[in-house]
């Protein structure tokens, strides 16, 4: 008899979710399905709005990661004012951004995952979250805490705020920081980048131990899509498109993100609210791809900071070139973390931030803009038609966990073939299935630009229909 | 020009015959909320936020539009009054889309000042959420219909101070709009002189300058006053 398991809702995600494993008559997993719950409409409601106001607009999708929608609106903006932005307001964009991968990472490693892969997948469901984290190692999470702060402070120091800034417009920004708040940034340098050495140290020695899971999370060939700079370096603002293959082949490189139809198409499935996106050439579901970290590193030819660049050394050796298996997105953060970390050290120091010239000034000279970033979770894109005025006629938003959405499918099922045996579901193995969506930092209010508290629901559910086991957290 | 004496809040006042009860409040450092009220153009007693008690009288009066008179007894905030008063906000917050923290006006805005004023923490009504239109046709201005509250500002300084009259009301009841000219799009209006007065005075976002995005409409209305006393002389 068929049967099916719910994790319903997924826990320690940024949004609402649900999982479903499907059995076959020997009990064994046929299928598992990572349903998205939210629905928000932000496409919709958008529509007649001045495009100024969009960036403001489009940053309300989320309160993790507003300023990746800003910066994407911004750029759309921009392309719909057909500006090149002053120098100072590139600079000052990218150093937000920068901030913003630094908090997103530091959040998604030690308040959300840190509990699964320090105090380990099986431990005690009641202390496996941040607050069992600080009684079991409480200068760890102090400092994971205060790196998260230190990023969210860089945001307060350009935006005025941590949360929703309104900073980045349609032709630059509205404002620079002071010497004096850059160099207050500047000397908490230091101890951010302790803190994520110790935390790549720690993390290290945890793929020695951790083969099951290195092998299960997500191990499997598929595509991944970044940005890259013009020599293939490691990108996070601007930069092409790059499609690599698991082989390490690039597949496609230095397409121009407003031609990403080209390259992307979008398929739906009746059973979540998130859509698919495929690479077109591979079709659907072959053009599985995955953004992210872990893509961004395995597409660049180079990080371009020294520490950085080192570490990304260490880990192609320890993956044996392109890292295949999702688990290696945890390590994939903090490298990023590390490179944001040298990055922001360079860009304190750079006199272009002084200028006093932000923003261009323009009135609307395209009808069709796309803003393109790489948002802590990957590629972001904001696609906006506008009428001879400037109100916006369409918006088309495609988010980092919608690229993912593939991969974490399949992930799940992966996994749940590992783990789940039988007819009950134990808890180290629902904590797997779940952790495995966790590798990839989902923030699903901003992939279906839809709303909630965020809980999982695992449900095993028969051939018939009837659910036979249900664990709710 | 005669002495009038009378109370406010038991406070003992001297105000000038002809002076309205709101402009006698003020010049005591009295607080009485407005919307519609705006310094240099006639009054019109539309948004009822300055509506006070008057001993004897068996009506709210609204203070803008009402004449001192000799040993009045006048309250500006009782319960009653003060219960109107959240009502009169919530109702207009109800009636449009104000959606404050991505409105153009954010930080500077009169109604949002007043919700915070009267206490409004929550709107008791049902949202109408109407559709309404954004006029961005002007090359510098934009006209957002969703915040527009209907307080005539704007069709009263553009006729009595620039003397040009583009802005009016058409419409009835939840179907008024301000409109310019003849419901032209504001870019096509022959009589506009671009002059800016409506900005000025528009109390929300809902008349902007075209380009801004959140919070990023500041504006000095005390100038619309002050076009008014140099012009007359007053200074």
């Amino acid at each position: 008899m068929n049967r099916q398991i719910l994790i319903d809702p997924v826990t320690r995600i940024e949004g609402h979710a649900k999982i479903s494993i499907h059995l076959d008559d020997n009990g064994e997993v046929q299928e598992a399905r990572f349903h998205v719950t939210e629905f928000r409409g932000f496409e919709r409601f958008c529509e007649g709005r001045p495009f100024w106001e969009m960036p403001g607009i489009t940053a309300r999708i989320c309160g993790i990661c507003p300023v990746s929608h800003l910066l994407a609106s911004a750029k759309a903006g921009d392309a719909l004012l057909a500006v090149t932005i002053p120098p100072a307001a590139e600079k000052l964009r990218r150093l937000m951004n920068l901030g913003q991968i630094v908090q997103s990472h530091a959040l998604s490693f030690f308040h959300l995952s840190a509990p699964d892969l320090l105090l380990g997948f099986d431990s005690d469901p009641a202390q496996r979250n941040v607050f069992g984290l600080m009684a079991a190692d409480p200068t760890l999470a102090r400092a994971g805490i205060r790196l998260r702060q230190f990023g969210q402070d860089i945001i307060a120091m350009l935006g005025g705020s941590k949360i929703h800034p309104a900073w980045a417009v349609p032709g630059g920004v509205r404002s620079a920081p002071t010497a004096a708040q850059r160099a207050e940034i500047a000397q908490r340098l230091p101890e951010a980048r302790a803190t994520v050495l110790d935390a790549l140290r720690r993390f290290k020695a945890l793929l020695d131990t951790h083969h099951d899971e290195v092998a299960t999370f997500g191990n499997f060939p598929s595509l991944f899509l970044g940005l890259v700079g013009p020599h293939g370096e490691w990108e996070h603002y601007d930069g092409r498109l790059r499609v690599v293959d698991s082989g390490g082949a690039i597949v496609v490189d230095q397409v121009e993100p407003s031609r990403y139809r080209d390259i992307i198409a979008e398929a739906v499935e009746p059973w979540s609210y998130l859509k698919m996106p495929y690479y077109r050439a591979r079709g659907y579901p072959a053009g599985m791809y995955r953004v992210g970290p872990l893509a961004r590193l395995n597409i660049c030819t180079r990080i371009g900071t020294l520490l950085a660049d080192a570490e990304l050394g260490e880990m192609r050796q320890r993956a044996g070139g392109i890292a295949t298996s999702s688990f290696y997105y945890h390590y994939a953060r903090l490298v990023e973390i590390l490179a944001a970390l040298e990055r922001i050290s360079l860009l304190l120091d750079d006199p272009d931030l002084d200028s006093p010239r932000l923003r261009a000034e323009a009135g609307v000279n395209q009808f069709e803009g796309i803003g393109v970033s790489e948002a802590p979770r990957g590629t972001l894109f904001h696609h906006y038609t506008v009428d001879a005025h400037g109100l916006i006629q369409s918006v088309n938003l495609i988010i980092a966990t919608g690229h993912n959405n593939l991969a974490m499918n399949r992930t799940i099922a992966q996994i749940a073939r590992h783990y789940v045996k039988g007819d009950r579901i134990s808890e180290g193995a629902l904590n797997r299935v779940e952790a495995g969506i966790r590798a990839y930092d989902p923030c699903l209010s901003c992939s279906t630009h839809a709303a909630g508290t965020m809980p999982l629901v695992v449900t095993l559910v028969a051939a018939d229909g009837t659910v036979l086991d249900e664990v709710r957290r | 020009m005669a002495a009038r004496t009378f109370t406010i809040n038991d406070q003992l006042i001297s105000a000038r015959e002809g002076e309205t009860i709101l402009q006698a409040a003020r010049e005591h450092g009295i607080f009485i909320p407005t919307l519609c009220y705006l310094d240099g153009v006639s009054p019109v007693g539309a948004c009822r936020l300055c509506l006070v008690e008057i001993e004897g009288s068996r009506v709210l009066r609204p203070a803008c539009v009402t004449p001192v008179v000799e040993e009045m007894v006048v309250r500006t905030n009782t319960e009653r009054l003060r219960e109107y008063r959240r009502m009169i906000i919530e109702l207009l917050f109800a009636e449009r889309n104000h959606i404050c923290a991505v409105c153009v006006a954010n930080g500077h805005c009169e109604l949002q000042d007043l919700a915070i004023a009267v206490g409004m923490d929550h709107v008791r009504f049902d949202y109408a959420f109407p559709r309404c239109d954004v006029d961005i046709s002007h090359p510098l201005f934009g006209i957002d219909h969703n915040r527009c509250v209907l307080c005539t500002r704007c069709v009263r300084v553009c006729d009595e101070v620039e003397g040009v009259h583009t802005w009016d009301v058409a419409g009835r009841g939840a179907d008024a709009r301000v409109i310019t000219d003849m419901r032209q799009p504001w870019g096509e209006s022959r009589t506009c002189t671009s002059c800016g007065k409506c900005v000025l005075a528009c109390p929300t976002g809902a008349i902007f300058r075209r380009g801004a995005t959140v919070g990023e409409m500041e504006r000095d209305r005390n100038k619309i006053a002050y076009i008014v006393a140099a012009r007359e002389q007053r200074w």
